[in-house]
């Protein structure tokens, strides 16, 4: 893995007011992203805007294509045409997106995909923040297959999460999701952006031996296997179909076996590695809130509130919510009363805190269907509740 | 245009451009996909295009298979996406030449939007449609492009639907190159692409081929050799028509021939222009010309501006 510091073209240091739209496009372009497709949809499409209006001075590539399907199938091409590719959607379009997440998944194409949750399902609430995609971010396209999802809670993690997912998607050759919301993603706020010098990018890992020695692919359950760039003389091929580590079509069950199971353990073999969570006063604790995103900035209301009542509250903050931090969680439902999950949709990542607690503690979904973030006295009232 | 010369390839010049240890291949005795592959390699071998700077796109189907037998950087698409994938792979890259080579349900039916879009842009594409009137993979079901009447297995009593005439669509929605041949005519085929290929802009070449396993066989109109035969006695090189007159009906006649070739800038071409005028003619996509180029005085300036307290100047 070869790690330098960020492209100073791309990287507009300073202290910014900006929304965190913007801050993707930001972060992107410090990332060394030089290559963006999209299609335009509510409440992401600032995002799109910056970037086309950045992309003349740093000599990047953006295109509005003519849907959310070719605006990821491009991002694929991209890749293999060598630059970093990332795009930008909302429900509907992440919808649309999902056949090719599948290929992006199966050839181990590195992208990025920001999702700026809104209400649904269907057209739903174009205007208005949700956290619904949470599940279709991990299983929405079909068959077996991984992905790690990242969700800011601020324009400054905007920024911050969206050149630590560029980095992800190289260092283990996967899509990569920023699972946003129509709050963080409108929301304006103080975003520093550091000297190009302080930021940490990891390039592409190119191959570079012998042409006969190229291997597209290597499952050995790990990822960051070296790719080559179309032109370079490699002649690779890739395809959705299972394939060998030439990429061939191998149409076999036991070959099958062999893919599926690199592309999920590459990921999940990876995880301690890969995930990032922010604890509060969790030692001790009786209660624990767990959230992300946009909720995780409501709950610190709530938990003030239950603290005043003498209460043992601890936060868990999911950075990184795929993979999922199974191993903290066993551990933590060996140690508090309730788990408290607030999420903005009607009980999705609460699903897999049950599954790790397996009856260890109470578990309770704090749901709102979408359209505004929790009235934080929903959330006290939670905790109080698994108190007694 | 060149005059084609008699010097057909020897089995060792294909085989350089093949992947030959996935050889045998999956298509039908008498399909005309192959005859395909032959003329395009050939035709890449004639034009002097680096054979490590030309892509492969394909998407699903009996055709979607071409990009796994040849032997370029070569990409197995998703059904019907071949065309925006090849568009990031060449704005990606624009030295390569990007050729996408797959069927009628993939590019017209499931990928028809980014047919239409590729074309409306003029991007830098070549695209090979063979036109086998059929989805083949699946087992012969009615396609956008098979004639009035012909049945199909989603058709058993005929098609009662109005097909696409594909150089009509291919020049009403843009693109700068649209020709038509039948896999009959491999010598024309060879020559399209090669010219395709030394030309830039969006480039369309649909050749008409024979399905002996589904579409012709449930017609009942012969075999490979009868269908060569057909477009033998059916065909009419008609350079330069109209594209409106060159529907195909069901054993009708099949216009054939270079229907449009105009010159017009393409999208890189476009995209460029229009930011030369913003940034200036140093301007270069994916170029090195920020800020090591800036003068010192500007540096100067900019320095002063961030020694400040705020701003970066894009908030």
């Amino acid at each position: 893995m070869n790690i330098v510091h960020a492209d100073p073209r791309g990287v507009d240091s300073g202290a910014h007011f900006m929304d965190g739209d913007h801050a993707i496009a930001e972060g992107a372009l410090a990332a060394g992203c030089r290559f963006f497709a999209g299609y335009p949809i509510t409440p992401s499409t600032e995002t799109a805007e910056r970037f086309a209006e950045r992309a003349p001075e740093v000599g990047a590539m953006f295109i509005q294509m003519e849907d959310e399907i070719a605006s990821i199938a491009a991002l694929i091409g991209a890749a293999w045409g060598g630059q970093k590719a990332m795009t930008v959607t909302s429900g509907p379009g992440f919808s649309l997106m999902m056949e090719n997440i599948g290929l992006a998944a199966m050839t181990e194409t590195p992208i990025v995909l920001a999702n700026v949750q809104r209400g649904g399902p269907s057209t739903g609430l174009p205007t208005l923040t949700a956290q619904q995609d949470m599940f279709q971010a991990r299983f929405g396209s079909h068959g077996d297959y991984n992905i790690i999802a990242l969700c800011p809670d601020s324009p400054q993690e905007c920024f911050d999460l969206t050149v630590e997912a560029f980095n992800l998607a190289e260092t283990y050759r996967t899509p990569v999701f920023i699972m946003t919301d129509e709050t963080v993603g409108h929301m304006h706020e103080k975003v520093v952006i550091p000297p190009a010098d302080h930021i940490k990018v990891v390039e592409r890992n190119l191959f570079t031996g012998p042409k006969e020695d190229f291997r597209p692919y290597r499952f050995d359950s790990q990822g960051g296997h070296p790719m080559a760039r179309a032109g370079a003389g490699y002649r690779f091929h890739i395809t959705g179909l299972t394939h060998d580590e030439r990429g061939y079509p191998v149409m076999t069950a036991a070959q099958n076996q062999v893919v599926v199971t690199h592309l999920i353990e590459k990921i999940n073999g990876n995880a301690e590695c890969i995930i990032r969570l922010e604890e509060d006063q969790v030692e001790g604790a009786e209660v624990l809130v767990i959230s992300y995103g946009i909720t995780s900035r409501i709950a610190v209301r709530a938990i003030a509130e239950a603290r005043k009542k003498d209460i043992k509250v601890g936060a868990l903050r999911l950075i990184t919510v795929w993979p999922f931090c199974e191993r903290r969680i066993r551990e933590l439902a060996g140690q508090v009363r309730a788990m408290v999950v607030a999420e903005i949709n009607y009980g999705q990542m609460v699903r897999e805190v049950e599954r790790c607690a397996a009856g260890r503690c109470r578990v309770i979904s704090v749901n709102h269907c979408g359209g505004a973030v929790h009235d934080p006295a929903v959330i006290t009232q939670a905790i109080e509740e698994a108190c007694r | 245009m060149n005059v084609m010369t008699a010097d057909v390839p020897s089995e060792d010049r294909f085989a350089a451009m093949l992947r030959t240890e996935r050889m045998p291949h999956i298509w039908c005795p008498g399909c005309g996909i192959g005859s395909v592959v032959t003329c395009f390699i050939d035709a890449v071998r004639r034009s002097g295009v680096d054979q490590d700077k030309l892509a492969v796109v394909s998407g699903i189907g009996c055709s979607g298979r071409v990009a796994g037998y040849v032997n370029f950087d070569s990409i197995h698409a998703t059904h019907g996406r071949a065309i925006p994938v090849a568009t990031g792979l060449k704005l990606a890259n624009p030295e390569l030449t990007v050729v996408v080579i797959s069927g009628d349900g993939d590019l017209i039916s499931i990928g028809g939007n980014h047919f239409v879009h590729a074309a409306r842009r003029n991007m830098d594409l070549v695209v090979i449609c063979i036109n086998n009137f059929t989805y083949g993979m699946t087992g012969g079901q009615v396609t956008p492009t098979t004639p009035g009447s012909a049945t199909a297995s989603t058709t058993p009593y005929g098609n009662y639907e109005y097909p696409l005439t594909l150089p009509f669509l291919a020049d009403a929605c843009g693109a700068s190159y649209v020709a038509r041949w039948t896999s009959l005519h491999a010598r024309n085929i060879t020559q399209s692409v090669e010219e395709a290929l030394t030309r830039r802009g969006f480039s369309f070449i649909e050749v008409i081929t024979p399905c002996t396993t589904l579409y012709l066989r449930r017609n009942r109109l012969g075999d490979g050799v009868d269908a060569l035969q057909y477009y033998q006695n059916n065909s009419e090189i008609l350079h330069g028509i109209d594209t409106r007159e060159t529907a195909i009906e069901l054993q009708g006649k099949i216009a054939v021939g270079k229907f449009v070739d105009r010159e017009k800038p393409t999208y890189l071409d476009a995209v460029t222009r229009c930011n030369a005028k913003v940034i200036g003619d140093d301007y270069q996509l994916y170029g090195k010309t920020e800020p090591e180029k800036k003068s010192a005085e500007a540096k100067k300036t900019e320095d002063q501006v961030t020694a400040g307290p705020v701003s970066g100047g894009h908030s």
